[in-house]
């Protein structure tokens, strides 16, 4: 005789009318599982959303900035190899550089800076100002903006004209506040006319309180020799490229006598911050699951228990224990794949709230809706094993007597 | 498998049942020898706890016999596994027990089609039939009712309802007039004579003798064994 069956379509409808016929019940089970499936989703999108922020925060300055440097490294001491004079030209080639200049300390001899020569030896009106050298390219490179004047360009440089840009900070103490009647400070007593003033630079900080002047001006004036940072700004994405080829350019011969420093790799920044969130938060996600599954489970035994006499009269009217355990499995997993919607709908709720107050861009990974209620099913069904191998395991003559 | 129509539904030889408890042997049933042929009515009479209800689970393949051999159909049910046993009991056999077995959450009509969710009648076809079996107990007006809407009686025609929906060759009936009233349980054995003029074969556990002279034969069974074969 042909063994019975059961077809997909009944083993359904009978779990949902199983599920049905003790709604609260249902409601409250399915609960454990919404709030272990919430907290996961909830964890991994925040951690996702905060690392992206963190990461896109740095990277708008940091990911497109590579400088090489000459000096001796950490250690100090001087230059090991002497940076090119045509360093604008050599960079400037390079396929995903947008700006570039160089830039370096002057020697001076400890000359002191004045703004207006004044016969009064007595007042002190001189001060020890850094003087940096720097090609024309630097304003762009570091992204510096200027509060007024202009900044030098490749003929001031070419020419060696005795013009200087000061940074805010050096202006300020050479109470120097317009340019515009091409006011004038003296090293010592060599007079240079200063065209511009530095308002901010988002890199090399140290311009900030220094007199610039042109590379070629230093040359004549100080015998600057090289400079000792080429500061290379590049376009997003470019920075590894770039920091291999730029030695190669400035000193083919040798390029590993240069120090180059590039950004860190956004994927590992970004993987770093979300490994430290995650790490505290999945835990509790994952305890709150299992505190699900283990509802899941509780309820589901306590349903085959509840209901044996159903059960023999299933075997009787044709079940196999296949079928039996089949109809617990399917309650128990489709308790847990409705916990697993709605705990991604409620964590995805939660990203998105949290996100807008911190308006923040809410990110999240596309497994994660869809691997959400998979989990929960997978929660559901191994919750449900026990129980439903309890159910199949009931011999239909005990489950009739002792069930009504 | 049923080899003519002459042949008989069920024989029992030397059938015994017996129960383990802790140290002590209970002898459900002994050396029982029954058989029963195609569109027979037979009821079994006996006093509480002489075994009826563990014959009528033998029977109906919800139970093993400890001895003797079971031919159903001409098969040789210990020959079979649990999966095709599932089988006979599905597709050959309709059970009406004594304390109804309705599912309380489920409507008239989905109680009645559990007989044919797990024996391949197609979806279509099963309200029709479902409607035709609670025509026959003169319920289908109260189709889409819950059980716990029902008079006993009632639940007892759904019931029986669902046992023949599925068209078995037998009905075992384990005192499926022991909750009702004396008019109700006309009206249900009123009910199993016209299933019988249909052409099934019914036993029927009763402890009434009135009811049990309803039958062509009655068998009494005392202390597990078939004490005497009173012929109506
Ligand atoms: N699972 C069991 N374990 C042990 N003994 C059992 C078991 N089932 C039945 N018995 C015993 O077998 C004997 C027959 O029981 P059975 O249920 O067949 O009686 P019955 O004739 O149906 O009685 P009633 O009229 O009260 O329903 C009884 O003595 C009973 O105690
Ligand atoms: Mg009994």
């Amino acid at each position: 005789m042909k063994p019975t069956r059961l077809e997909w379509r009944d083993l359904i409808v009978e779990s949902i009318a199983g599920l049905a016929s003790r709604p609260a019940r249902t409601v409250l089970t399915v609960l454990g599982t919404v709030l272990g499936i919430s907290a996961l989703v909830a964890t991994v999108g925040i951690a996702q959303t905060a690392g992206n922020q963190i990461v896109g925060a740095f990277s708008e300055l940091e990911a497109t900035s590579v400088t090489v440097s000459n000096s001796g490294g950490f250690w100090g001491g001087g230059p090991q190899q002497a940076f090119p004079q045509d360093v604008e030209d050599r960079i400037g080639r390079l396929n995903g550089v947008v700006a570039v200049g160089a830039m370096g300390p002057v020697n001076v001899n400890g000359a002191l800076a004045s703004a207006v020569k004044l016969d009064d030896p007595l007042a002190r009106n001189e001060f020890q100002i850094d003087v940096i050298a720097a090609t024309p390219g630097i304003l762009d490179a570091v992204k510096g903006e200027l509060t007024m004047g202009r900044w030098f360009d490749a003929g001031h440089d070419a020419r060696a004209d005795n013009v200087v840009v000061l940074g805010p900070g050096a202006a300020e103490a050479l109470n120097i506040f317009r340019v515009d009647q091409q006011p004038v400070i003296f090293l010592d007593e060599d007079p240079y006319v200063v065209m511009g003033i530095l308002g901010n630079v988002k890199r090399q900080p140290s311009l900030l309180n220094a007199i610039i002047m042109p590379d070629g001006t230093a040359r004549r004036d100080y015998g600057y020799e090289s400079a000792d940072t080429v500061q290379i700004d590049v376009s997003l994405g470019a920075s590894a490229l770039i920091a291999e080829q730029a030695p190669i350019a400035l000193h083919p011969a040798d390029p590993k006598v240069f120090t180059v420093r590039k950004p860190p790799s956004a994927d590992s920044l970004r993987n770093r911050v979300e490994g430290d969130v995650n790490a505290l938060f999945l835990i509790l996600g994952g305890v709150s699951l299992l505190v699900g599954a283990i509802g899941i489970a509780n309820v589901t035994l306590v349903s085959v228990l509840e209901r044996v006499g159903e059960i023999g009269l299933r075997r009787a009217v044709g079940a196999r224990r296949r079928h039996i355990a089949a109809q617990f499995l399917v309650e128990s997993t489709t308790m847990g794949a409705a916990g697993g919607i709605l705990g991604a709908t409620v964590g995805i709720l939660i990203i998105v709230i949290l996100a807008a107050s911190r308006e923040w861009t809410p990110v999240l990974a596309p497994w994660i809706p869809l691997g959400a209620p998979m989990l929960g099913a997978i929660t559901g069904l191994v919750a449900g094993l026990y129980p439903s191998l309890r159910a199949a395991a009931l011999e239909p003559v005990e489950a009739l007597r002792s069930g009504t | 498998m049923s080899e003519s129509a002459t042949s008989p539904v069920l024989a029992l030889r030397g059938i015994g049942r017996t129960y383990h408890s802790g140290e002590v042997e209970v002898a459900a049933l002994a050396d029982v020898d029954l058989t029963i042929e195609a569109n027979e009515y037979v009821s079994v009479v006996g006093p509480s706890g002489s075994g009826k209800s563990t014959l009528l689970n033998v029977l109906g393949l919800l139970d093993r016999p400890t001895a003797g051999s079971y031919h159903f159909e001409g098969v040789e049910v210990a020959d079979l596994d649990e999966v095709q046993r599932t089988a006979v009991r599905g597709r050959r056999i309709g059970f009406v027990f004594q304390s109804f077995h309705l599912l309380s959450h489920r409507t008239v009509m989905e109680n009645v089609s559990l007989s044919m969710l797990y024996t391949g009648v197609p979806q279509g076809e099963r309200e029709e039939r479902a409607l035709a079996a609670l025509d026959a107990v003169e319920l289908s007006h109260r189709a889409s009712f819950t059980p716990t809407r029902l008079s006993g009686g009632e639940r007892q025609r759904v019931a029986i309802a669902r046992a023949i929906v599925a068209e078995p060759a037998l009905l075992l009936a384990d005192e499926p007039t022991g909750n009702l009233d004396s008019h109700t349980s006309d009206a249900i054995l009123a009910l199993f004579d016209r299933l019988r003029a249909l052409g099934l074969t019914i036993v029927m556990i009763t402890h009434d003798l009135n009811v049990a002279h309803r039958a062509d034969r009655s068998v009494r069974i005392h202390d597990g064994r078939l004490a005497d074969v009173v012929r109506t």
